[in-house]
């Protein structure tokens, strides 16, 4: 064993002259090839690092039996009532928490050298940034999947079955994709990738628990209900509890897909910007 | 340097501040096609920001630079097509596999999917990376992982490739392994600028050397010029006991000329370009019974030749600066 490894150990300068010798330039590849061969390294992540996505769907399925059985008979008088109502903002939450990822697994590829050496490649410049969000898309859509199972183990039921389940599922991961662009924008002008996780989460966390998520916002006091009403996580909640109960409600998800839009139309330029300079 | 080869490199009053630090302040550099160029310099002296600048990475604030006949503010398309950049942190996907690093960049440049598996493991086979193909690089040795990054910097030949900080880190047969590659990628027609701390190194690969330092090139010329500016090199001892060293220093000063006292108490050195009168040295030292830990005879250090040209050692001159540009 080891004299075959001290043979194959180290270059072999003869096939490195040869390897050299033997390349014609391809023509660069084009703005859509590039971004999928990004999303599939984004893919090949979620295969090789699959404690990320422990990360994303534990504490989610946490709340889930937590909020169920522990508050779930005080709150909506018996616990499969209370999962009807909690289990659409359950799934937006988990979700909404994956999107913090996309800012971490940036700011992480920065701290390393790797995307020193994508930006020195002749490619479409904007091709990383669209091509994890493909990567990241998969993720949003296991964490997604996940709390969903997780829920009907448990007794839930939804009103439109499987094509509502899917409806909310889909609403929640483009929501997702106009909020990631926030998050990587903070990966690319944070420090570290913790600064990043904690930034992320003291934003997120309010925004997921000042919603109707958890609690029906009429028994909150008036300032707190009206803070509610207006929150992107409790119209997108709505939105989703609509379409699993099989009830569409057309303004909820309007509004969720223009506050989507938005946000990717403000910081979708502001990462791109940030990542060419950094 | 008296040739009439094409420039690879052309650049004229690089300039780089990063708040209120001349990472690069003013940087002329000359480099002809086919050749190494050496870029030496302690930590801190701008080399991995002329790099970036010149890769494309980050506008220059002030001077103008052609890379391959490519402007590099107005048609970084271009120069990026032609060139690779290997840097100081290997440019590698820790979280991917060896193979996957190289797939990836083969599509990453054009090749097709069949084209970048074939290429990858071409490449894996030359490298001696076959058997950790399948291992994620977070596993890697250093020398590996060193490896693996250049192979990466040649999955399509580039006609110019940044080496920044190649065998910093690595152990001595890595760093020879290393050499071998760049020796080899220059004789299949890339021309290299090597950015290095090693003298040694600069000496071994580089046709010619700019040596910088505060972000300015201070010396410039063939690896034997520079060493010939700085004086020959010379005698080295250290001696078993500090306290001699007042005695040790007389015999040398006598039998050899003029020695310098080492920042090491029990170091002392002398510069003599004859080996015969060196040798006198050693055994005038041995005759009047003082312990020799050790000696030697050789070329001058980087830091002789900081020493020699800037008048300090070469320390970093400033530790932020690599870790602000990047």
């Amino acid at each position: 064993m080891s004299s075959a490894t001290s043979v194959t150990d180290g270059a072999d300068t003869a096939a490195v002259r040869q390897a050299i010798a033997t390349t014609a330039r391809p023509p660069r590849p084009g703005p859509l090839s590039a971004a999928l061969t990004f999303g599939w390294r984004g893919m090949l992540k979620v295969k090789h690092v699959p404690e990320q996505l422990l990360d994303v769907t534990v504490t989610p399925v946490m709340f889930l039996l937590m909020f169920t059985y522990l508050f779930g008979g005080a709150i909506a008088g018996s616990t499969s009532a209370y999962l009807d109502y909690t289990l659409p903002g359950l799934l937006v939450m988990s979700v909404l928490f994956t999107t913090v990822y996309s800012g971490i697994s940036l700011n992480t590829d920065l701290t390393k050298g790797v995307v020193d050496r994508f930006r020195s490649l002749p490619i479409w410049r904007p091709a990383p940034l669209l091509g994890s969000l493909l990567g990241d898309s998969v993720r949003y859509v296991i964490a997604g999947t996940v709390i969903i199972v997780v829920g009907v183990a448990l007794g839930y039921r939804p009103d439109a079955g499987v094509v509502g389940a899917l409806g909310a599922l889909a609403m929640v991961v483009v929501f997702s994709f106009g909020l990631s662009w926030v998050f990587s924008v903070l990966g690319l002008l944070l420090r570290s990738p913790n600064a990043v996780m904690n930034a992320g989460f003291m934003g997120i966390f309010p925004l997921t628990f000042l919603s109707n998520v958890f609690v029906d916002p009429a028994t909150l006091p008036g300032p707190l209900q009206a803070f509610v009403d207006v929150n992107p996580v409790s119209i997108l909640a709505t939105a989703c509890r609509s379409l699993m109960d099989g009830t569409p409600d057309g303004e909820a998800i309007t509004v969720s897909l223009l506050v989507a839009a938005g946000l990717a139309a403000i910081f979708l330029p502001i990462t791109t910007r940030l990542y060419r300079s950094r | 340097m008296t040739t009439h080869a094409p420039l690879a490199i052309e650049a004229t009053g690089l300039e780089k501040s990063f708040g209120d630090t001349h990472a690069v302040a003013g940087v002329d550099l000359a480099v002809p096609e086919g050749s190494i160029y050496g870029v030496l310099g302690p930590n801190g002296a701008g080399k991995t920001t002329v790099i970036r600048m010149l890769a494309t990475l980050i506008p220059p604030d002030g001077g103008t630079a052609r890379v391959l006949g490519h402007d590099i503010r107005t048609e970084g398309d271009a120069v990026r097509s032609l060139v690779s950049l290997t840097g100081q942190l290997a440019s590698v996907d820790e979280d991917l596999t060896g193979r996957e690093n190289l797939i990836l960049l083969g599509r990453l440049l054009g090749l097709s999917r069949s084209a970048s598996r074939t290429r990858a493991d071409e490449l894996l086979e030359a490298f001696g990376i076959s058997e950790a193909a399948a291992r994620l690089v977070k596993h890697y040795s250093g020398g590996m992982r060193r490896r693996l990054d250049i192979a990466a910097s040649i999955v399509v030949t580039p006609r110019l490739m940044f080496l920044d900080e190649p065998t910093t880190g690595l152990d001595p047969r890595s760093r020879g392994q290393v050499w071998e590659i760049a020796r080899a990628l220059q004789a299949g027609g890339t021309t290299i600028l090597l950015c290095t701390q090693y003298l040694e190194e600069a000496d071994q690969l580089a046709d010619g050397i700019a040596v910088i330092d505060r972000g300015r090139v201070i010396a410039e010329g063939t690896p034997g010029q520079l060493k010939a500016s700085v004086g020959t090199g010379g005698l080295k001892v250290r001696l078993l006991d500090a306290g001699q060293r007042a005695e040790a220093a007389g015999i040398l000063e006598r039998a050899v000329g003029a020695v310098v006292l080492d920042a090491d108490p029990a170091a002392l050195s002398v510069s003599s370009a004859d080996a015969a009168r060196a040798a006198d040295g050693v055994s005038a030292l041995a005759r009047a019974g003082l312990g020799i830990a050790e000696f030697s005879l050789g070329q001058p250090s980087l830091d002789e030749v900081f020493l020699a040209l800037t008048g300090h050692l070469a320390e970093a001159s400033d530790p932020t600066l690599e870790e602000q540009s990047s």
